[in-house]
């Protein structure tokens, strides 16, 4: 099987590659899509005046964005069943993951709320809305189209991340290469077709978010 | 209608109100003028609580609401409109968007009441034909009509104005201006920073001078422009009418 010639080589095995890579897609967009939950409300805790809200989502953010994803992911899906806590390692990576990226979009949507000129929220607070309604119908709607590029950065970034998910048993497109790679022995080729299956998606999403960041620049 | 008591302000060390008091009542235009950097847009902002006073009461109908908690208040300022220089519009909501969000999530109207207000406000301030534009394809002045009637649209019993006319190219001063003067014949109760002296001749029936924390002098028109008593006055004044 090693000696065939690369090309059918390849037919046969991208039906698998595009397995992990669907499984990596959907560990990202679920991982993300909890990191922005965790965010609209990390980030709307940051700018708080409220020691309460302010001080814990810190702490937070600080212990996520200083420790390593793969740490992280150790202790969910191996320290926490010390504790009695067994989890499956989709539900694991899910969880890491998204309280990783939960940290990096509080500081995103952090950064957004600040950007908001302060006579957004006065004018809004003068009629009469309180905080979180301002949050809500004001300061949130023009944050968030600011931060669409660095949200879009996150999730290039998650992407890639989520190949440290192999080392817990999920075939996601790194941990597919790799168990081709020790079937077939073709490491280099497996490997280099692999990588080039991320930029296949991350370089198209990094030229929508500079285009974005152009047009943005341009409109205000 | 409204009664400042003692007010003071400080900013970290920096003492910016230093003990003013001031009564407004129903119906009664204020005028307050004085230079930059007197406290102006702080004592305006100590109405409405945007900004907290140090120390000192805020009485609104009779009511202290220095003491208010956050959801009282914010029913206070409900009743308290507010033009700001720096304007303020919503940037990512359309001209009637604008005007009918606060009546609808503040005042639970119905879209159709808010609208039905908004639009009559809007003809008022001559924008009826901009209804869907965004704040960046309108003028300053047209900007500026829209921020008087999203603040109009609540119903306020009271407007303060904190120089609404001072980012606004010459030839858009007059448009705001008008319509602050419609108000006035409608019987407003206002209070209101300018730098035009013209004008505040013309809408006042009193007149603040501020400086440097305190509130120097105060009274008619006619008092304070063709007599006024305190020296610092009469400095402001020539060095602002020539
Ligand atoms: N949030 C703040 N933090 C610190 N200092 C402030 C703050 N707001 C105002 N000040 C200071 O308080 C002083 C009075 O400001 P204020 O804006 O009330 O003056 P003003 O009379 O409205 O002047 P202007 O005519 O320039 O608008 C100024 O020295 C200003 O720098
Ligand atoms: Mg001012």
């Amino acid at each position: 099987m090693s000696d065939e010639p690369f090309f059918p080589f390849l037919m046969s095995i991208l039906p698998h590659l595009g397995k992990g890579t669907l499984m990596t897609v959907e560990l990202t967009i679920i991982s993300v899509g909890i990191g922005v939950l965790i965010g609209i409300f990390g980030g709307i805790a940051r700018v708080s005046k409220r020691p309460l809200l302010f001080i814990p989502s810190t702490i937070y953010v600080e212990i996520i964005r200083g420790t390593p994803l793969l740490a992280q992911l150790f202790i969910v899906y191996f320290g926490l069943p010390s504790l009695g806590i067994n989890l499956p390692p989709f539900t694991s990576a899910v969880i890491a993951m998204g309280i990783n990226s939960g940290a990096y979009v509080t500081e995103i949507f952090r950064g957004g709320i600040q950007s908001i000129e302060r006579g957004q929220m006065e004018a809004a607070r003068s009629l009469g809305l309180s905080y979180l309604q301002a949050m809500r119908y004001i300061i949130l709607p023009q944050a968030f189209k600011r931060i669409l590029p660095p949200l879009g950065n996150e999730f290039i970034a998650m992407l890639k991340d989520s190949s440290l998910a192999s080392t817990i048993a999920i075939a996601e497109l790194m941990r597919v290469g790799r168990e081709i790679t020790s079937r077939t022995f073709r490491s280099f080729e497996v490997l280099a077709v692999v990588a080039l299956m991320y930029l296949a998606i991350t370089l198209p999403l990094s030229l929508i978010v500079r285009y974005t960041e152009r047009r943005m620049s341009v409109s205000d | 209608m409204i009664r400042l008591e003692k007010i003071y302000k400080k900013f970290e060390r920096l003492e910016v109100l230093k003990g003013v008091d001031l009564v407004v009542e129903k119906g009664e235009v204020v005028v307050i003028i004085g230079p930059s950097g007197a406290g102006k847009s702080t004592l305006l902002r100590c109405v409405n609580l945007l900004e907290r006073p140090t120390s000192g009461r805020v009485i609104f109908e009779g009511i202290d609401i220095t003491r208010m908690d956050g959801r009282e208040i914010d029913r206070v300022r409900e009743r308290i409109g507010m033009v700001f220089q720096h304007i303020n519009l919503f940037n990512h909501l359309n001209v009637l968007d604008n005007v009918t969000l606060a009546p609808v999530k503040v005042k639970g109207l119905s879209r159709s009441e808010a609208e039905h207000i908004a639009n009559s406000l809007l003809a008022r301030m001559g924008i009826e034909d901009k209804l869907y534009a965004y704040p960046s394809q309108l003028s300053g002045g047209q900007r500026q009509r829209v921020a008087i009637a999203r603040a109009l649209a609540m119903q306020p019993d009271i407007m303060l104005f904190d120089e609404p006319t001072s980012a606004l190219d010459p030839e858009m001063i007059k448009e705001v201006l008008d319509v602050m003067s419609s108000l006035v014949k409608d019987g407003m109760t206002m209070i209101i920073v300018t730098h035009e002296m013209g004008f505040a001749r013309e809408v006042a029936d009193r007149i603040i001078f501020m400086d440097n924390g305190y509130i120097v002098e105060e009274g008619s028109p006619k008092e304070i422009f063709s007599n006024p008593k305190e020296e610092r006055t009469v400095m402001f004044l020539s060095k602002i009418l020539y």
